[in-house]
């Protein structure tokens, strides 16, 4: 009987070595399979992330190693005339020209939904201009837009004022918004599929209540796209307070005249970039960099907060 | 504005006709609707096509400067007389569009390769295997797409000038190599839909984890790995701060790009305004962009609405 027991604890712990030994295996596999990605998070993400914390509180210039300063670079960020003035110009971009171009693309998709005849050309038309190469479209603008350009040419026809655009502090943030709102393609594409998910017996119960057309829009298509809405905001956001390539661009592609005219195309990136790879401030440069991070994470988090108000899922209508 | 939205033009006819009277061909709507639909569609349609017209236009603008001389393109002149096709050929005395446009094509190509290569099986392993801690890493891998750029390029650039990586094209393409969150994300996604019998068959068969990606889901997700090469390509082809941080300050590695962006100032400075040979280089270097669209057109604008949505 003693025996027995042995051989029968023997059996099971056998049983479950292999069944281990299988499950070692298994994992192996897993971690094999990630492995791309894991040796890709320690070193170009994890390791850049905790780097460029420490080197935020160091001054440190490539040549010698980083010295600790403490939070000198973050003291002295609120005296930088050009951090705040940078700041400013990117906050003009998150906070007039995302809601605009927002607002254009659901114009754009609403007109799209209404076109009858030939409604797939006017989609791909109002689409291409979202594929050019950022480069390649901000030149086309400082073109379109310079003094003696087309645009300034139809406005003198016109008798009306003609700005210089990127040649004057006050037009060439509104030149990149005109930019911005020619390539609103990506986000149209999103919101007509949003529009045209709508269910058509809503705008039906709307007419039986004698809604007009702005009520229609007002209390029904919007509430119904509101979560698209909110997914817009939020990426045109993070993407806004990145903004650098058509402010690189625009203000003449020339690390001499970065951010001219006048300061006016100097964002938040160009400026970061300049410290850090211009006269190479790695600790300043970190240091703006943390502190983007914290501004677009508190902004992502409030409108996400804000979202409970205004955002309708679908099935509350259902 | 009267008309409703949607893709049946079908639900505008259901609107009530009030006056109950005989009618042989009911279907035939009141003169005034009729005339009001009509204006509809009138005032629709010249809507969407100022629209189109206002889309348009930097395109044609921007292609007939091209053509132009320079000269032409300075003066009032909307229609190039004499076409100056040359001007694409003349770019390479301003810019080395051939060699800028190579190392273009050599980042966009390779970079593709290591998307797919290495996130598909991260895609597996997150989407069509069991094991504790998947959803963990599922999170990490989003969060790094939220982690701004500018945080890590500082640091980046400390190691890459340790590797003597700066001034070449290997810090654009060997971290592509080590998997990409969005394409891992768009992957893991497109796998979740594979059905579970068709890996249990193979399983059935004797066939491990790594057979099952090959033979099983590999071939059912060619669309998704297309794509998922196609958005890095384009990507790739299109980016500017990462080629202008670690691959600008040598001539022999700059993408086409940086390239351009660098023209602007240099045919400023010494040359007065060429728009014709800026505007030809921007031609240039949107063509192979524009071309993929009209070549995939399908497929992208259902991609940019299946990744807008979910992600």
């Amino acid at each position: 009987m003693g025996d027995l027991t042995i051989m029968g604890g023997q059996a099971a712990e056998r049983q479950k070595r292999r069944f281990t030994r299988k499950h070692l295996r298994y994992y192996g596999v897993v971690l094999a399979f990630l492995s791309p990605w894991l040796i890709g998070f320690l070193t170009f993400y994890l390791y850049p992330t905790l780097a460029s914390l420490y080197f935020s509180f160091t001054h440190y210039d490539l040549l010698t190693s980083p010295r600790w300063v403490g939070l000198a670079n973050y003291r002295f960020m609120f005296t930088d005339p050009q951090f705040w003035q940078s700041l400013r110009n990117t906050l003009w971009m998150v906070v007039f020209a995302t809601p605009i171009q927002i607002a254009f693309a659901i114009g754009c998709a609403l007109v799209l939904t209404r076109v009858k005849r030939g409604a797939g050309v006017f989609r791909t038309i109002f689409f291409v201009p979202t594929m050019v190469p950022a480069v390649a479209a901000t030149l086309g603008f400082v073109f379109l837009l310079n003094p003696e350009g087309p645009i300034d040419r139809v406005l003198a026809l016109l008798h009306v004022p003609q700005p210089l655009w990127f040649q004057q502090p006050f037009w060439a943030k509104p030149g990149l918004l005109l930019l911005g709102m020619w390539g609103i393609g990506n986000t149209m594409i999103i919101f007509l599929a949003a529009l045209l998910d709508v269910p058509k017996e809503l705008y039906e119960a709307a007419d039986i209540e004698g809604a007009g057309p702005w009520q229609r829009f007002r209390n029904v298509t919007l509430p119904m796209i509101s979560p698209v809405i909110f997914f817009a905001l939020v990426t045109g956001v993070i993407y806004g307070f990145q903004y650098f390539t058509e402010g690189y661009v625009a203000s003449g592609g020339d690390p001499n005249t970065l951010g001219s005219p006048q300061g006016s195309l100097l964002f938040y990136g160009i400026w970061l970039y300049q410290q850090g790879f211009q006269y190479f401030h790695m600790g300043y440069a970190s240091a703006m960099a943390w502190v983007l991070f914290l501004i677009i994470m508190v902004t992502t988090l409030l409108l996400i907060r804000s979202s409970s108000r205004w955002v309708h899922y679908q099935g509350g209508f259902q | 504005m009267g008309s409703l939205p949607g893709r049946l033009p079908i639900a505008t006819v259901t609107a009530p006709s009030a006056k109950p009277r005989v009618d042989v061909t009911p279907r035939r709507l009141p003169p005034h609707i009729r005339r009001r639909r009509f204006l509809l569609f009138v005032a629709n349609h010249s809507v969407a096509l100022t629209l189109a017209i206002v889309f348009l236009m930097p395109f044609v603008v921007v292609f007939l400067t091209a053509l132009m001389s320079r000269q032409q393109a300075l003066s009032t002149r909307y229609w190039p007389h004499p076409f100056v096709w040359s001007n694409f050929l003349h770019i390479s005395n301003f810019l080395p569009i051939l060699r800028d446009g190579w190392n273009s094509t050599v980042y966009a190509v390779l970079s593709s390769v290591g998307v797919v290569v290495s996130s598909v099986p991260v895609a597996y392993a997150l989407s069509r295997m069991r094991w504790r801690g998947r959803q963990i890493v599922f999170i990490l891998v989003l969060s790094t797409l939220m982690l701004p750029d500018q945080v890590t390029s500082v640091p980046l650039y400390v190691i890459f000038v340790r590797f003597h990586w700066i001034g070449t094209l290997k810090p654009l393409i060997v971290p592509n190599f080590l998997g990409d969150a969005f394409s891992i994300f768009l992957l893991r996604q497109f796998f979740m839909t594979i059905p579970e019998e068709l890996a249990d068959a193979a399983r059935v068969d004797g066939a491990g984890d790594f057979r099952i990606l090959t033979r099983v889901v590999i071939p059912l997700a060619k669309p998704a790995l297309a794509a998922v090469a196609l958005f890095q390509f384009l990507y790739a082809w299109n980016d500017f701060y990462y080629p202008l941080l670690y691959a600008g300050n040598n001539p022999k590695t700059v993408t086409l790009a940086v390239g351009l962006s660098q023209l602007l100032s240099s045919v400023y400075v010494h040359f007065g305004v060429a728009w014709n040979i800026l505007m030809a280089g921007s031609v240039i270097f949107m063509a192979p962009v524009i071309l993929i669209f009209f070549l995939a057109q399908r497929a992208f604008i259902e991609g940019v609405t299946l990744t807008g949505i979910k992600g």
